[in-house]
């Protein structure tokens, strides 16, 4: 119960955050909110913690894999976009 | 204890980046204190698990060759990426997000944990973006064609991929957690996910994207729920809030309602998108 109140209220919160961003931030904006979904890297790792079989390690392996390259890559190509956006003016 | 503290702070941390990527005067300190956030979780997750002594040897060498792996092919493709081909690369990172979270509920799965709605729709979501992504990328990277592609029977085929997944996910999640149940589910959406984006055309694909980002968003914050952990759920459910009002908003700076989107058939100047190509 108290994980759905959590849900819940981060729903609210998302809602309320990003009520008046220009447009010409909205493809950084998709961009950052997608380098910060990447922390279920964070599961990844729990993954790997516990595993003790072979399936559970290929697990492991593609889980830890996939959710590195969207944390690392979505900041890095977020920080390029912005940096290209401050350039331009 | 400290630990729960340091995925608060790092919770803190990605409301006020996504809150500073409100004005381009302070978006890229809003991306670095959400990169901070992350960071911070990321450190404190590997405290746990060495604290606990749980993990084995084998498993350290799993992640790190997992991690390292996934964290080259990341920041190559995104330092070498041409600036116009970046919302592809956006959509690819998405596909991955997805499919890891995807993966989490299957680990669970394998364990034998009994059945829940959470472990249902974390694999459905994660499945549905993954190739829903994948396919959005490769029609903006003309890898598919970009324009709509309607085939004879997707409206049957979109019917039976539903009952699908309804049906095996209520079945898996309230009577009985069997293994070929969840398959069946996971491998429907990896097919509604190419035939959700299949008929609508390229010049949509941004709003697609972001719906698909909102998405994996979701998926995360169910993952947070199958492994009890609350800084998932919190990231997972702000991405996912957030990133269904963004979709709205690019909608609308196109003037397209976002139903009109997710029918398809527009655009690229085919006369009658019902003929099928």
């Amino acid at each position: 119960m108290a994980g759905l109140s959590v849900f819940v209220l981060s729903l609210l919160v998302g809602f309320e955050v990003i009520s008046k961003v220009p447009a010409t931030l909205h493809t950084p904006l998709m961009s950052a909110a997608n380098s910060i979904h990447g922390i279920i890297v964070v599961g990844a790792m729990l993954i790997a913690a516990s595993a003790d079989t072979v399936l559970g390690y290929v697990l492991a392996f593609l889980a830890s894999a996939f959710a590195a390259m969207n944390v690392v890559g979505g900041y890095v190509v977020t920080d390029r976009m912005l940096r290209m956006f401050r350039g331009r003016r | 204890m400290i630990i729960q503290l340091v995925y608060l702070a790092a919770a803190t941390c990605f409301v006020l980046g996504l809150h500073l990527m409100n004005s381009p005067a302070t978006a890229r300190r809003g991306n670095l204190v959400s990169a901070a956030g992350m960071v911070a979780g990321v450190l404190a997750t590997a405290v746990l698990i060495a604290e606990q002594n749980l993990i084995k040897p084998t498993g350290w060498a799993v992640l790190l060759a997992g991690s390292a792996v996934g964290a080259v092919l990341g920041l190559v493709s995104a330092r070498t990426v041409r600036m116009t081909a970046m919302p592809q690369l956006v959509s690819l990172f998405n596909a991955v997000g997805g499919g890891a979270a995807a993966l989490v509920a299957v680990d669970e799965v394998l364990r034998g944990s009994g059945g829940a709605v959470t472990v249902v729709l974390d694999v459905l979501i994660g499945a549905v973006t993954f190739t829903g992504s994948l396919l959005a990328a490769g029609k903006l990277q003309g890898l598919v064609p970009g324009r709509p592609v309607v085939f004879a029977g997707a409206r049957a085929l979109n019917l039976v991929l539903a009952l699908v997944m309804l049906l095996g996910g209520g079945y898996f999640a309230l009577v009985r957690p069997d293994p070929l149940v969840i398959t069946a589910v996971g491998l429907a959406a990896l097919v509604f996910g190419v035939t959700m984006v299949l008929p609508i055309g390229g010049a949509d694909m941004p709003v697609v994207i972001s719906l698909l980002n909102a998405f994996t968003g979701t998926a995360v914050a169910m993952a947070g729920f199958v492994i009890a952990n609350d800084m998932l759920v919190i990231a997972g459910a702000l991405v996912g809030a957030s990133g269904a009002i963004l979709t709205k908003l690019m909608a609308d700076a196109m003037n397209r309602s976002l139903a009109s989107i997710l029918v398809g058939g527009f655009g690229t100047g085919d006369g009658d998108p019902s003929v099928a190509v």
